[in-house]
């Protein structure tokens, strides 16, 4: 019995004789304090799935006098007259759909690129400080693309990008429509470059910790038997982590079909149906930030419906984007 | 040996990473370009007046934003203050008791879904379960929009904070007879202090400049108030709202909080880093 021989010099509490009804009290005590504990926590971390749920419903709830007007044929339909109350979320999907691609298409080599750099070529000392610069770049506020987008990326795009994409792309057959058309900046292909850059740094992120995961030994026997750097990541590297880049591709996805402040701010806002990428569109999120403010009634329950849509695509997208990357850690054992 | 295919095999190499050389200069460049941008326009906006005086009603000259950086202040803190506890512990949970369980791993799922969620459609929830119900755009429904977004950030990184430590120094608390709960609070959570407070100071920057879940919930104020139950004016909405704006002053103005709300950002972001870092190598 250890604490019948405590010292009497030492704290009170310490030296307290405890039967062992008392200890069991404290037993008790403490098991009970700890179900308290298990409970509370859960109980928070069920509220991320609450919200989560109580997002749908109250969407749904809210959307559906549109839904039972219109059924499920609103997303293909194209009309959006505000005061006879006709809507289609066509044009806002196709807006939508569309910058987010044009903005993969830039994105992806390009962040390619840079975690290839971080991972491949970039001396030690700068892998740091040159992965922070670009994780800031995910820090900056969606606001603040918006405002760039606008007040200087736009003038400088009419002014040489446009023309130049004109003459080049737009001379030929298929492109022509595509790059035709009045140049003033903003519109879908403007909204999809700025987009670009606003998901370069998550998916340039996951890319670099994904190709960090490649076991050095595969690395080095390829160095071993003459590949050269690029062999390497082409050959090795890329389809050893193939399904966590695609995973990263689609997050980045996920983020630029939900973006709304950069869009809102240079992809025009027109509920029309251009067919060159240098007309004007919208978007759902911009649509809603646009029309939120004036809405009412009916067509309030419209744009519950389109916040509907979006959720459930940006949802498909990140689950399987979170999936993708789930197995390529599973299947390959990795540590991060 | 192949001589010309040696070269091709050398010059895909060169090409290749050449342009992933360039690709990150373009990603910097584009970084150096916003800051700068930001700089040029904004400084000049950025005096006393910016701080003292509320924003200008339309065609009058001056003002400041006073009223937006109060309100932008009084929302972020007051979601730093639901959403910390409730992060934390539901981080708690994912780390120390969920662990492999189904229920933990659903909720670790939704919860990096909630992440990457567009932020506009959860100022559309707050604003149908809340301001539509009470008729009136408030501080509070802001507050809670805000909530949404910051919870899943602290409640992912408390939860991978709390796994880098070490299984020894639970077994070696458990083992003194401490109970499960004294071990997750004043043991682990303990050890992994710096890493959480890294988490808050991201979900910090992260809500700092979200603008789309605020349009629907605090919308704005042109008057300066400290009520949280009535519209609130606040930085990104009002940037918003000004930098669309034909008002020249109203123009200026935007830029200038523009250029406040990227230095917080990107403060509090490298504050995070520098943090953690110093964690990791002591």
């Amino acid at each position: 019995m250890a604490l019948t021989e405590q010292s009497p010099m030492s704290h009170p509490a310490d030296t307290q004789i405890l039967s062992a009804a008392a200890r069991l009290a404290v037993a008790k005590r403490q098991q009970l304090q700890d179900k308290f504990f298990h409970a509370l926590t859960l109980g928070f971390s069920l509220l991320v799935l609450i919200a989560l749920m109580g997002i749908l419903i109250s969407l749904v709830i809210n959307a559906w006098p549109s839904f039972q007007k219109f059924g499920v044929g609103f997303i293909w339909r194209v009309e959006w007259d505000i005061i006879n109350e006709e809507f289609g979320a066509a044009i806002a999907i196709f807006g939508t759909v569309a910058s987010a691609c044009i903005a993969l298409l830039i994105a992806v080599p390009l962040s390619f690129g840079i975690a290839v750099f971080l991972t491949e070529t970039c001396p030690v000392a700068l892998r740091r400080p040159l992965g922070t610069a670009i994780e800031l770049l995910a820090a900056v506020p969606s606001i603040i693309y918006g405002m760039f987008g606008l007040f200087v990326f736009a003038p400088l795009f009419a002014e040489y990008g446009q023309p130049a994409l004109q003459s080049t792309l737009g001379q030929m057959p298929i492109f022509s429509t595509l790059f035709g058309g009045a140049m003033n900046g903003i519109g879908i292909l403007a909204a999809g470059i700025v987009l670009a850059f606003m998901i370069l740094p998550f998916i340039a992120a996951v890319m670099r910790d994904v190709f960090e995961i490649v076991p050095p030994v595969l690395r080095e026997s390829a160095y071993g038997i003459g590949c050269s750097t690029w062999e390497v990541v082409r050959n090795i590297v890329l389809p050893y982590t193939q399904k966590g880049v695609i995973g990263g591709v689609m997050l980045g996805l996920g983020r630029a079909l939900g973006e709304t402040m950069a869009v809102t701010f240079v992809i025009g806002n027109s509920q029309r149906l251009g067919t060159s990428l240098f007309s004007p569109g919208t978007s759902i999120a911009s649509t809603l930030a646009n029309e939120f403010g004036e809405a009412d009634d009916f067509h309030l329950s419209t744009l519950f419906a389109l916040g509907f849509l979006l959720f459930v695509i940006t949802f498909v997208v990140l689950a399987l984007a979170k999936w993708m990357m789930a197995r390529t850690e599973k299947s390959k054992g990795a540590k991060t | 040996m192949d001589l010309n295919l040696y070269k091709r095999r050398r010059l895909t190499n060169q090409v290749g990473l050449t342009l992933s050389m360039l690709a990150m200069a373009l990603g910097l460049f584009v970084l150096l370009w916003i800051l700068f941008v930001l700089f040029k326009n904004g400084l000049q906006s950025i005096d006393w007046a910016m701080f003292t005086q509320s924003t200008p009603a339309p065609g009058s000259e001056g003002g400041g934003l006073a009223n937006a950086i109060v309100g932008s202040l009084m929302m972020v803190g007051f979601t730093a203050l639901v959403s910390t506890p409730i992060g934390i512990l539901a981080g708690v949970y994912l780390a120390e008791y969920g662990d492999q369980s189904k229920t933990a791993s659903v909720t670790r799922f939704m919860t990096d879904i909630m992440l990457s969620a567009p932020s506009i459609v959860l100022g559309l929830f707050v604003y149908a379960i809340w301001v539509a119900q009470v008729k009136h755009f408030s501080g509070w429904a802001g507050s809670m929009a805000l909530s949404l977004i910051a919870i899943p950030v602290v409640v992912r990184t408390t939860e991978n904070m709390l796994r880098l430590v070490p299984g020894s120094l639970r077994e070696a608390a458990f083992a003194l007879g401490a109970p499960r709960w004294k071990v997750a609070t004043f043991i682990t959570l303990r050890a992994a202090q710096t890493g959480v407070i890294t988490g808050l100071l991201l979900a910090l920057a992260r809500i700092s400049g979200e603008t789309a879940p605020l349009l629907f919930t605090a919308l704005n104020n042109q008057f300066f108030s400290l009520d949280m139950n009535a519209p609130m004016a606040n930085l990104p909405v009002v940037i918003f709202q000004f930098a669309m704006s034909p008002y020249d002053n109203w123009v200026r103005l935007a830029w200038g909080g523009a250029l406040l709300i990227t230095l917080t950002v990107l403060f509090l972001n490298i504050l995070a880093r520098v943090l953690f870092r110093d964690k990791v190598q002591s």
